[in-house]
């Protein structure tokens, strides 16, 4: 069916496409009225749920896509991905609106996340927004009373339509309008995932990412936790797209406040690490095989020989009496030290982030 | 007709995707772009983002460290 409004135009709807199953059946009940729709997907630096596979070996060879791509190609619509990683940096550092269980600013998030999509929807001529959000259905950012808050510190307003719980929301223009018809959009609420399931079995769709909320890594606690030690190093909340994806590789241990310890797990981070070599100074085990590691913060003498005795640990000369460490700084200048290795007894469990 | 060469190597999924989007927008229809990556999700990402948005895969070189995709600018963007 192809909706035409009394115009004779037919809408055009931008939809924020996370890769989840909601944002999917968002856009598939307005296609069933006839809207087009075009996706919008967007990279904050902490939508990483690729990163580790991509670094870790032993994952390579697991089935590896992009959800977002994957469900824009299922439902036949366009996605542009915006990167806006820049940006974003206010959001997670500065939020109005606070954090969540975890450094996650998810109000914050989502009213930037509206605000770019609107900017978008003007310059390319599209009529409205709309999200798979549910009412209930996260803590922060999807509640009766924080989704007008979106709505409204977004600049969207009544652009913005929810189909999913669009039925306990005031009436949106494209309502209003009869650019969408309110009695085919839904009243679903709670963490409760069945009626999407029911729906998602009505159109089709047999398969789809689980929900959505874990592609970002700031809602997870231990990364939550190395981005926060990252900060207090530093003495100011700031970082690079180079910080934040190097929180989820490795072992990180920091034995002094003023530096820590990047130690790669497997083959796949060495390499990754590797590439990084110019901007740390790095350590590499030579007469025993080991991992490489990266210190992140200025070391001295002293403090390279506590780490070369650190990294010496996790090599497989652990019990040698000497192992030799070859330290590269960033300038290239390149040596070799023989130090004992740190019995695991003198690792403080404090040192690992 | 151009080809370009675009270097996303050291990128990770979906910065390898973005970047060929970015730079397909300024190309023409018929245009090739060979770009190399280092992250093996874009064997899977970037022929998907290709099919959406209607450019031609023309080949895939994939190394153990680095994977090389060409393809052809569409018309329909």
């Amino acid at each position: 069916m192809t909706k035409i409004s009394n115009d004779n135009t037919q809408r055009k709807a931008v939809a924020l496409v996370s890769g989840g199953l909601d944002s999917m059946l968002a856009v598939k009940v307005l296609q069933e009225q006839g809207v087009h729709v075009e996706g919008i997907n967007f990279f904050t630096g902490f939508c990483v749920e690729g990163h580790t596979h991509a670094i870790r070996k032993k994952d390579r060879d697991k089935p590896k896509r992009n959800n977002a791509l994957w469900v824009a190609e299922q439902l036949g619509i366009k996605l542009h991905i915006l990167d806006v990683s820049e940006d974003y940096k206010d959001v997670v550092i500065n939020p109005k609106h606070g954090y969540g269980a975890n450094l996650n600013p998810c109000l914050d998030c989502k009213g930037f996340m509206v605000k770019q999509a609107m900017a978008w929807m003007e310059k390319n001529d599209f009529d409205f927004l709309i999200t798979g959000e549910v009412m209930g259905q996260r803590p922060m950012s999807q509640r009766k009373d924080t989704m007008p808050v979106v709505s409204r510190e977004s600049g969207a307003g009544d652009l913005l339509l929810r189909p999913l719980c669009a039925k306990l929301l005031p009436e949106t223009l494209p309502e209003r309008e009869g650019w969408v018809d309110r009695d085919q959009l839904l009243d679903f609420s709670g963490r409760n995932r069945k009626p999407q399931m029911a729906l998602a079995e009505k159109f089709g769709f047999k398969e789809y990412a689980q929900p959505a909320g874990g592609c970002c890594f700031l809602t997870d606690a231990n990364y939550s936790s190395k981005l926060a030690d990252l900060w207090q190093a530093r003495g100011e909340k700031t970082y690079e797209i180079d910080d934040i994806v190097m929180l989820k590789v490795g072992r990180h241990l920091r034995p002094k406040p003023h530096f820590k310890l990047i130690i790669a797990r497997e083959e796949g981070e060495t390499n990754f690490l590797r590439g990084y070599r110019k901007n740390y100074i790095s350590l590499n085990t030579v007469s025993h095989s080991g991992p490489i590691s990266l210190i992140d913060g200025e070391a001295d003498e002293e403090d390279i020989e506590l780490a070369a005795r650190l990294v010496a640990r996790f090599c497989s000369g652990r019990n040698a009496d000497l192992v030799t460490v070859n330290v590269i700084q960033k300038s290239g200048e390149s040596k070799d030290i023989d130090v004992k290795p740190l019995t695991a007894d003198e690792i403080p469990q404090e040192w690992y982030v | 007709m151009s080809e370009l060469v675009l270097d996303a190597r050291n990128l990770l999924c979906p910065l390898p995707v973005i970047r060929t989007q970015n730079q397909v927008e300024k190309m023409n229809a018929g245009d090739t772009l060979c770009v190399q990556c280092t992250d093996h999700g874009v064997i899977n990402d970037i022929p998907a983002w290709c099919r959406i948005n209607g450019h031609e895969i023309l080949s895939i070189d994939e190394q153990e460290y680095e994977i090389v995709i060409k393809l052809r600018v569409g018309e329909c963007r």
